[in-house]
């Protein structure tokens, strides 16, 4: 260049082209620019034009499904009809072993008298301040128990104590993962064969088969879904108190068949036990 | 070796340069044999005779890594059970040639108790930090080194932390997983259950009350702080007072927590030292500890602007090891094309990130920073929708990639305000890579290129020739704006490039405007890349993305391996031994990273002498550091 500016003009431009263009993109929309999902998708796109900033946190990016914030662990939902909050997690310790930064803490599930272990997790821990969000546990679980959560808000005013999540915390129905994931969620689904867990799934299948049908789940419509908007329950948002409310009746139509196997297991174990000692 | 005629050994092949090495050094050099190794031994009483050779003879002329692995056992109560962990420390060097092809690896060996290896810095100016580091880290003395002190940690730090037998403040097991953390995994914090009280040691007769810095003596010499500075100057000459300034450690310039001592003459520089190490959290001890997938994710946080190169490269490495077992098979086609997509689109943002913030260093404060942010968003959505995170991908594995490439980029809204986007993978892509990034780029062409202050201010300041840039290892865009078109993705090709068409850049200048310009340019050439590697996605839609199954803690075959890719700063190498269990290993024996940005700040010194004090600011720019990866 010749040191007269002309360079400086012709950057000059661009800057004088993105403030104009913020305001023709104003105008655009005539007022209606923030707050407006409609908007939301151009101007948040490839092809928007001037200032690009969200006004967070009166409105807020939407994270896609496989985003991976702190992990929760998957429970069936409170309104199951079978086995309501029920966990998913058999503590079998692969994601324990798979943390990079080693912040999951599983107490395997014992029986208090054969001391054998049993595939619910005693108590299950994750100290949120060390968890480096990897995703590898979701990753790597076999039983789809453990998920990615997306709610990114966790800030609290004390680390010491709120910041390790117990199990209670940790715990979020099904429902929850089927509506932060709907796509995943049938993936999901499919691989194991049906929308239960794994183990449920399973023995479905056996009890199908011996009444000489196979297990053909419907994998175009969740049922959780379904039940809800046929008004079974009136579950909105998944509450604590609603779902207590709806625990209490449901514990008596827990499958009678299921508690008999899993006594009869139970008394096996304690014989064998007896006659080892 | 006598004087006799040497033949012109630059154009042997790897194997002809070893063997026509050991023929002149037959009692020097000889095979490495250990199972999984590759490359020579050195006896280190001639270690500087065969580097001079390597480098006049042969060619080799660019040192990329040194570094030290301790094959001590780490718990001497319960030693591994491996001919390789022999008690000895070892150092570990990767030469290459400009001009392209394999690495010239030779290791020496020392004693670990009276660790001394002759230093490299006459034969390579490159290998100057990284012997400090193996110093630092590993106590290994190397006589004739001019500046042998630490350089990551601080000098009243209590032993060589990269030592096997050092354990850290909350040491809690050798190797990953911990086994307290199931089936009784009752949580605590660590820091309630401190075995030493507070997370630091100091040496047996250190007095925290007494503490004194030595390194910064200069430094308040400078300040006139009991020292005559009338002394320090030189009243010979024009009457000029020589200043040492502390620039940083708390600098916006310093792109994080780095720090410049600089000996001024009046305006000019005089000397320059950089001191780094604030962020070092050594990330290779972790390393050590983790099992090799454990490592996958740490990766992301060494370069966080680029974290899928990053992945790229350690993938590469463990990939190389797996190499040697029985059942290994490469990854797919679909996947070699993701990860390249992934590559380029990373060496995108990158770029568009480095020019920003070299004109917020230049002074034009965040308005062409926001700029190229702006674009930078666009690739990161597709990171986020595709890897589950825009900064810390974690994306790699070792066979394949984590995940397809989804169809849709959807969003779910969750929180409260959540705004919902929706777009088609494919689509999205095109736009992006047809018309959203290069018009990016010119546009960012068109408004800074030409201006007369960025082109005064950064034409001729921070020069480096092409010969300097190759002594002092100077990687990525930082070498070749000195003029040397060395590009790993050419020189030593990876994954899907051999079949790609795209040039290396080179710009002859060697100064901070060269080095702008080169960035543009790479990124043009990344927009080439891109638009080959679209058809290739769709051609492969649908087809396997992982090779074998996906294991969980895989068992890596024993031996060595070095990976390196061209990341966006620079060459990122990954040396990785596996050792002690002859079934394969979990976890890496030992983990290095050979880091761009630590490495290219080694001519920082050189490019600065002479240069103005406002000038250093647009030098360190022109480098484009990120801490993550320099401190480690």
């Amino acid at each position: 260049m010749n040191g007269m500016g002309t360079g400086i003009l012709k950057g000059l431009r661009v800057t004088l082209k993105h403030f104009v263009d913020t305001f023709v993109d104003d105008m655009k929309y005539a007022g209606n620019k923030y707050f407006n999902q409609d908007t939301f998708e151009e101007r948040q796109g490839l092809s928007g034009k001037g200032i690009y900033t969200v006004q967070y946190p009166e409105e807020k990016i939407a994270v896609p499904e496989r985003f991976r914030f702190v992990p929760f662990l998957v429970v069936n939902d409170y309104d199951d009809p079978v086995a309501p909050g029920d966990d998913w997690c058999t503590s079998c310790g692969i994601c324990a072993k798979v943390c990079p930064p080693q912040c999951i803490w599983i107490v395997r599930g014992e029986d208090p008298e054969t001391g054998r272990p049993v595939p619910q997790p005693e108590a299950f821990y994750i100290d949120i301040d060390i968890c480096m969000n990897c995703g590898f546990c979701a990753e790597f679980c076999p039983f789809d128990a453990i998920k990615m959560d997306h709610d990114y808000e966790l800030a609290s005013y004390d680390r010491t104590g709120e910041h390790i999540y117990d199990k209670e915390k940790l715990s979020k129905e099904f429902s929850y993962w089927y509506s932060i994931a709907p796509s995943r969620v049938v993936e999901e689904a499919k691989d194991r064969g049906g929308w239960e867990h794994k183990d449920v799934i399973k023995e479905k299948k056996k009890a199908a088969k011996k009444g000489g049908a196979a297990y053909e789940p419907d994998f175009s419509v969740y049922p959780g879904e379904v039940r809800r908007e046929s008004g079974g329950v009136a579950l909105a948002e998944g509450t604590a108190a609603v779902a207590e409310a709806v625990e209490a009746p449901a514990e008596e139509t827990v499958d009678e068949d299921r508690l008999e196997r899993a006594q009869m297991l139970r008394q096996n174990a304690l014989e064998r036990k007896r006659a080892r000692s | 070796m006598t004087d006799q005629v040497i033949p012109n050994l630059k154009d042997t092949d790897i194997d002809g340069a070893v063997e026509a090495l050991k023929d002149m050094f037959p009692d020097a050099v000889s095979d490495d044999t250990r199972e999984g190794y590759s490359g020579v031994m050195v006896d280190k009483s001639r270690l500087v005779e065969v580097a001079r050779t390597l480098r006049d003879h042969f060619g080799f002329d660019y040192l990329s890594s040194a570094t030290a692995v301790d094959y001590g056992q780490p718990v001497p109560d319960d030693p591994i059970d491996d001919p390789v962990i022999d008690g000895s420390m070892e150092m570990v060097y990767h030469a290459y040639r400009t001009s392209g092809g394999p690495a010239m690896c030779f290791k020496t060996k020392t004693d670990r108790d009276q660790a001394e290896v002759p230093s490299l810095i006459g034969v390579w100016r490159g290998a100057d930090f990284q012997e400090r580091e193996a110093f630092d880290l590993f106590g290994i003395r190397f006589p004739g080194h001019p500046n042998l002190k630490r350089i990551l940690l601080w000098d009243g730090f209590q032993g060589h932390p990269m030592r096997k037998d050092w354990k850290e403040a909350y040491y809690e097991d050798e190797q990953k997983p911990f086994g307290s953390r199931w089936p009784g995994g009752h949580v605590h914090r660590a820091e309630e259950k401190n075995a030493y009280g507070k997370n630091v040691q100091y040496p047996a007769d250190f007095d925290l009350g007494k503490l004194t810095d030595v390194s910064e003596e200069r430094l308040y010499a400078g300040m006139g702080l009991g020292v005559n500075v009338e002394d320090l100057s030189d009243n010979t000459a024009l009457k000029t007072d020589r200043l040492v300034v502390n620039l940083g450690p708390h600098h916006p310039s310093t792109h994080g927590v780095f720090r410049m001592i600089i000996t001024l003459d009046g305006e000019t520089i005089d000397e320059l030292e950089p001191v780094m190490g604030y962020l070092h959290r050594n990330h290779e001890k972790i390393g050590e500890r983790n099992t090799f997938l454990h490592n996958m994710p740490f990766t992301d946080r060494l370069d966080y602007i680029s974290s899928m190169s990053n992945n790229l490269g350690y993938a590469m490495a463990v990939e190389g090891l797996l190499e040697n077992g029985k059942r290994y098979s490469p990854p797919t086609y679909r996947a070699e094309v993701i990860r390249v997509l992934m590559a380029e689109l990373t060496r995108i943002t990158n770029h568009l990130w480095a020019i920003g913030f070299l004109l917020n260093d230049l002074g034009a404060f965040f308005t062409p920073a926001l700029y190229a942010i702006a674009e930078r968003e666009k690739i990161l959505d597709f990171f986020e929708a595709t890897a589950g995170s825009r900064l810390m991908c974690n994306y790699m594995r070792f066979g394949g990639v984590a995940s397809d490439v989804p169809d849709r980029l959807t969003s779910v809204a969750n929180l409260v305000n959540d705004q919902v986007r929706d777009f088609n993978t494919m689509d999205y892509l095109t736009e992006l890579i047809n018309e959203s990034l290069p018009s990016a780029v010119d546009e960012l062409d068109e408004y800074l290129t030409d201006s007369e202050i960025i082109r005064s201010r950064t034409i001729g300041v921070g020069h480096m020739s092409a010969q300097q840039a190759i002594d002092y290892s100077a990687a990525g865009p930082l070498l070749r704006a000195s003029g040397v078109p060395y590009d790993v993705r050419r020189a030593d090709p990876y994954s899907i490039y051999p079949e790609l068409d795209f040039e290396v850049c080179t710009r002859p200048g060697g100064d901070i405007y060269d080095r702008y310009l080169i960035r543009l340019d790479e990124m043009r050439e990344s927009i080439r890349i891109l638009k080959q590697v679209l058809p290739r996605l769709e051609r492969t839609r649908g087809e396997n993305i992982f090779a074998g199954s996906k294991q969980h803690t895989p068992r890596i075959p024993i031996g060595e391996s070095y990976g390196r890719v061209e990341n966006p700063k620079g060459e990122l190498g990954y040396y990785v031994v596996s050792a002690g269990d002859k079934k394969g290993t979990q976890n890496p024996w030992r983990y290095h990273v050979r880091a761009p940005s630590f490495i290219n700040l080694t001519p920082l010194g050189l490019m600065s002498t002479g240069q103005k004090v406002a000038d250093v600011v647009a030098v360190l720019g022109s480098i484009d550091i990120v801490l993550g990866e320099t401190d480690r």
